[in-house]
């Protein structure tokens, strides 16, 4: 189990950073919330990058953290994995030379083997990194952040700049990779589908506070559309013929007309995100409250 | 004008190559010197916030600024044996700093040490930090990630400073005339060979000295940018 009780004071931040949570062995957690709101604070408070200013951070019997114990280790001593938004592999290195440095010392190479086979990248591992698609990078981002198999495994959007085919894919592989190391892992994602699709666990933060803490369903479904068949999409386009309204929803990668009333057609927007239930034949629309 | 100065390298029997091969083997002691300090310090300073980082970085461009004769006259009162510096170095080391091919060395070194650090130094911040952080939380150290992440993503920067020091070190008269005065085979530098030459209306052996200087520097500079055009071509 992992025990994470993280505090940090900002200079310079209007808020100050205060969360609370556990991990048990296999959760994929997704932190949302808007930006700014102490997302990728929270990663790299975890990972040691920046410092906490009270707490503890533990994982089952080592601690990471601790300043009643004055415990602090470095981000070396950590068991983690790491893939930033941004691209951080190592340019004068080739893509064999990037998975190989992350083995610890005496570390078999077989790990780097099983990685290639499984991230389907046999036919990149003597390429340049500069030679690379966003998505190919991203890919080898990360497999050289589990070359370690770390006890915690963090993603900070990794996906967000990749385009829809390769994010669709990536998210498979995520989940692929996640389930056949037995990874715990927490996901920083603004995208409400992705975390449907990868998390069983979702902490939603408002200017640096836990505002939730449940399941994708409990955190973005409201109780009245409960128990129903629901999709969470958004909206893309309005079309009218006849006076029948439709309403076009992108929902992960499918797109889906919605046969709507003229009430609901004049009500949403393009760009804003909606659940739709059916119960009983009956279809009822909700936007999805994101803050 | 190579005509020229072929001809004059040829008709010259009384051309002495001593100054020459001195100040090539005080640029070479230099630069050497001034990697190892360059480097950890341009590190050390890319990657911290304090307020001791202003202080030392205007005190390393001193030279940019100051005129040659200033920087020499400090550093020949400490290097003199009357001074801390120089008494320490005479008694516990045997080493007298003042007029001695050592001097010029450190000297030299202070001397030339911004030309080396700047280019390393804005090498260094133009990485990310996430490159560096990303190397940590694989579990590398800071000499590791220093040697086999960022140095390599910094070569070019690493050879400009290197280039810059080295013909600046060739090139350099004022420091080396006061500390180290004008002893051949000891102190006397081409920069200085070159005043001497033109003092006593030796103008011949000037020019060839000067040619031989014009023509090596062009050289270094040549081969740099040619270098570094085409690594931009390659990106």
């Amino acid at each position: 189990m992992l025990i994470f009780n993280l505090n940090k004071k900002h200079n310079h931040s209007t808020f100050e950073l205060d969360v609370t949570f556990e991990l048990n062995k296999g959760d994929f957690l997704s932190i949302y919330g808007q930006s700014g709101a102490g997302k990728t604070t929270i990663l790299r408070l975890i990972a040691g990058l920046d410092e906490v200013t009270n707490g503890c951070l533990k994982n089952n019997d080592t601690t990471w953290f601790d300043s009643s114990k004055g415990i602090n280790l470095k981000p070396q001593q950590r068991s983690i994995g790491f893939v930033f938004q941004d691209n951080t592999l190592f340019p004068n290195m080739s893509v064999i030379e990037n998975l190989e440095f992350a083995l610890k010392k005496g570390q078999s190479k077989t790990i780097i083997h099983e990685l290639i086979s499984s991230f389907g990248i046999k036919d990149l591992i003597n390429r340049n990194i500069t030679s690379l698609s966003g998505g190919q990078q991203q890919k080898v981002a990360l497999a050289r952040a589990i070359v370690q198999k770390p006890a915690i495994l963090l993603l900070d959007e990794p996906l967000s700049a990749v385009d829809d085919t390769n994010r669709h894919m990536l998210q498979n592989l995520l989940l692929k990779i996640h389930n056949q190391y037995e990874l715990t892992t927490i996901l920083v994602s603004h995208n409400v589908p992705e975390i449907f699709k990868l998390s069983n666990k979702v902490l939603k933060i408002k200017a640096g506070k836990i505002e939730k803490l449940g399941t994708p369903k409990e955190i973005f479904s409201s109780n009245t559309i409960s128990n129903q068949i629901t999709l969470i999409g958004i909206v893309l386009d309005f079309e009218e013929k006849n006076n029948v309204y439709t309403i076009v929803i992108q929902s992960n990668t499918n797109i889906i007309k919605q046969i709507v009333s003229k009430t609901d057609f004049k009500h949403y927007k393009i760009g804003e995100l909606i659940a739709i239930s059916l119960s009983n034949f009956q279809t009822s629309i909700q936007k999805v409250k994101t803050t | 004008m190579f005509l020229y100065f072929y001809t004059k390298v040829t008709n010259s029997n009384m051309i002495n190559w001593s100054p020459i091969l001195l100040s090539i083997k005080l640029a070479i002691a230099t630069v050497t010197i001034l990697l190892l300090i360059s480097i950890p310090l341009a590190f050390w300073l890319s990657s911290k916030k304090s307020k001791l980082k202003s202080i030392i970085e205007a005190v390393i461009s001193l030279p940019l600024v100051l005129p040659p004769t200033v920087l020499g006259f400090y550093l020949l009162i400490t290097f003199s044996p009357n001074s801390s510096v120089g008494s320490f170095f005479n008694t516990y080391l045997g080493i007298n700093l003042a007029f001695s091919f050592t001097g010029l060395v450190i000297g030299s070194v202070i001397y030339s040490l911004p030309f080396m650090l700047q280019p390393i130094l804005t090498g260094f911040n133009s990485l990310p930090k996430s490159l560096s952080e990303a190397s940590y939380l694989l579990g590398k150290s800071k000499r590791v990630t220093l040697l086999k992440v960022l140095l390599p993503n910094i070569k070019q920067s690493v050879i400009t400073g290197t280039v810059l020091a080295f013909a600046h070190t060739i090139g350099e008269f004022g420091v080396v005339l006061m500390i180290g005065g004008n002893i051949p085979q000891q102190t006397k530098v081409v920069s200085i060979a070159i005043y001497d030459e033109v003092e006593s209306l030796n103008y011949t052996n000037a020019h060839i000295y000067s040619g031989i200087l014009l023509a090596t520097t062009f050289t270094i500079l040549l081969l740099v940018y040619l270098r570094k055009n085409a690594n931009s071509n390659l990106l």
